[in-house]
């Protein structure tokens, strides 16, 4: 069963110097407080796994926590650049910032692969791009009935996936609803997960299109309402997109991202 | 409201009609946010009450009334058929050709209809400007039915060689998406600001067929970083109608209204 953690400890124990960190949520159900938390402890040399590294990595890349960013797609949703992810790339600030470069089907794949006990995944995908090119995770494969060739992608087996949800129970039944993009697959795939939830209840009702992450396939699940802020927790919140909008400005400088980060991430601390 | 022809449009929107008109009611439309979001929804408010907008965050067949600023706002799941998962998405709809139209916009674009949105100058490694990267891209401009590339044009966006190719249109020319094995048509036209361009039926290179009103072929010519094709029947688009026009900025003037609980 999965065990009921505050946020500080479940990050002090589960999130690790040097680990392979996938925190997913497709707009909806981004695992914020928890990217925050992550930045309060001060974790190094992480290797991020996201398809849309948007908001909540340019914090944690701005911040300095990550020597690798594995992803698909690096943008402010809507809005436009990554100020502090184009830094990094551009000028190597705040530390040089290695990229592996996917499309959103061949991340998608690659998590269902690890979520399935498989080394690879296979699909009709990336031909004919210079994708190919700059990574040695994207390779042509022969189809061993048609002799077609397709394409394969490593299984993602990250050491621990972060993502957040609507409830959990006190036995850390997990569910989520609404869009919930690639968490199941993250989660299934990671060898440790945090999941946090805007409640935990005694018992929670079913939801017309929930997916339920079982107790026992979850290793911690911390109760941090509005834990998914400026993203939105479905029936709870709604997406704070004047924050995203702000963003542009307050990540266009190094000066303006610090002060952000010393006022919103290390003064305001972890939630109770 | 009337279908009268107007004046006092602006480029952005005769562009943003543009796009729109070549939606058919019906369509299942693979939609990214900015301008092709805007452009279906203004379609689905005009001339194409059906038309399936599916976006990558798993929404089938949304039907907002207001615009998403995200391609994951929650008007799309409240509004959708169906809310499927993101390996789902690609790999049931998307990769197997179910999707009609796949809607793109670029960063660059070349002569064939290739795509960059990962990088430009320098190499790849240290680039003078690092663009957000692939998404969806590739995979709908490889599986879609057809393409359909929403631009502004200009001697940056229109060059003769893209840096990198994201997103494949024809390659290198006819043949490249067979012998690729590119299961979707390619791009069928891109709108631009200043027309429309249409690949040639025997070249594939992206020809120009028509004018927004009041915009010259040497403006054209003037802001495509290759020596641009002209369809010898060049002719001039209709301007917005008042239907088109009052659809469109009652949507966009939803752009701000991004709190509904």
């Amino acid at each position: 069963m999965a065990k009921l953690v505050s946020l500080t400890d479940g990050v002090a124990h589960l999130v690790r110097d040097g680990d392979v960190v996938a925190l997913e949520g497709f707009t909806h159900l981004i695992p914020f407080a928890a990217g925050h938390e992550i930045i309060r402890q001060g974790r190094q040399d992480l290797t991020l796994v996201r398809m849309t590294p948007d908001v909540i990595y340019d914090q944690l890349i701005g911040a300095g926590c990550a020597r690798r960013l594995v992803f698909s797609w690096g943008g402010n949703p809507g809005v436009g650049s990554l100020h502090r992810f184009r830094d990094a790339v551009q000028h190597a600030w705040p530390r040089p910032l290695e990229l592996e470069e996917h499309s959103h089907a061949g991340m998608a794949n690659r998590y269902v692969a690890g979520a399935s006990g498989l080394p690879f995944a296979v699909l009709r995908g990336y031909t004919g791009t210079d994708l190919p090119g700059h990574t040695t995770n994207i390779r042509p494969i022969t189809c061993p009935f048609t002799g077609e060739t397709l394409t394969a992608v490593p299984a993602l087996r990250p050491d621990v996936t972060v993502v957040h949800a609507q409830r959990a129970d006190r036995n850390g039944n997990v569910q989520m609803w609404g869009i919930t993009g690639v968490q199941k697959e993250a989660v299934l795939a990671a060898h440790r997960s945090l999941v946090t939830v805007e409640e935990i209840v005694d018992e929670w009702e079913p939801v017309p299109g929930q997916v339920v992450l079982p107790g026992w396939a979850v290793t911690a699940v911390a109760e941090v309402p509005g834990g998914a802020h400026p993203s939105y927790a479905h029936g709870y919140s709604v997406r704070d997109n004047d924050f995203y909008r702000d963003w542009d400005a307050v990540s266009r400088h190094r000066d303006t991202f610090r002060a952000w980060v010393d006022e919103h991430v290390h003064k305001a601390g972890a939630p109770a | 409201m009337t279908d009268e022809l107007t004046t006092g449009w602006t480029a952005d929107e005769m562009m943003t009609v543009a796009a729109a008109r070549q939606l058919r009611d019906g369509a299942a439309c693979f939609v990214g946010i900015g301008l092709p979001s805007t452009a279906a929804n203004l379609a689905r408010a005009t001339h194409a009450p059906n038309l399936v907008l599916i976006y990558e965050s798993g929404c089938l067949g949304a039907k907002p009334d207001r615009l998403p600023l995200s391609i994951g706002d929650g008007i799309l799941a409240d509004t959708a058929d169906a809310v499927v998962s993101v390996p789902e998405v690609f790999n049931y709809w998307l990769q197997p050709g179910r999707i009609d139209v796949g809607f793109l916009g670029a960063a660059q674009l070349d002569r064939y209809g290739n795509i960059n949105t990962t990088v430009v100058g320098g190499d790849y490694d240290a680039p003078t400007v690092r663009l957000p990267g692939a998404g969806g891209a590739p995979e709908i401009a490889a599986s879609c039915g057809e393409v359909v590339v929403i631009v502004r044009q200009d001697l940056r966006t229109f060059t003769e060689r893209v840096d990198f190719v994201t997103s494949v249109g024809y390659g290198t020319g006819p043949g490249d998406r067979e012998r690729l094995g590119l299961r979707g048509g390619g791009p069928r036209v891109v709108i631009t600001d200043l027309g429309v361009l249409e690949p040639d039926p025997v070249t594939c290179e992206l020809t120009l067929t028509h004018l927004h009103p009041g915009v010259t072929r040497e403006q054209a010519r003037a802001a495509t970083g290759w020596d641009l094709a002209v369809a010898d029947g060049l002719a001039t688009g209709a301007p917005p109608t008042a239907r088109e026009l009052a659809a469109l900025r009652a949507l966009e003037a939803t752009k701000s209204d991004g709190r509904r609980p």
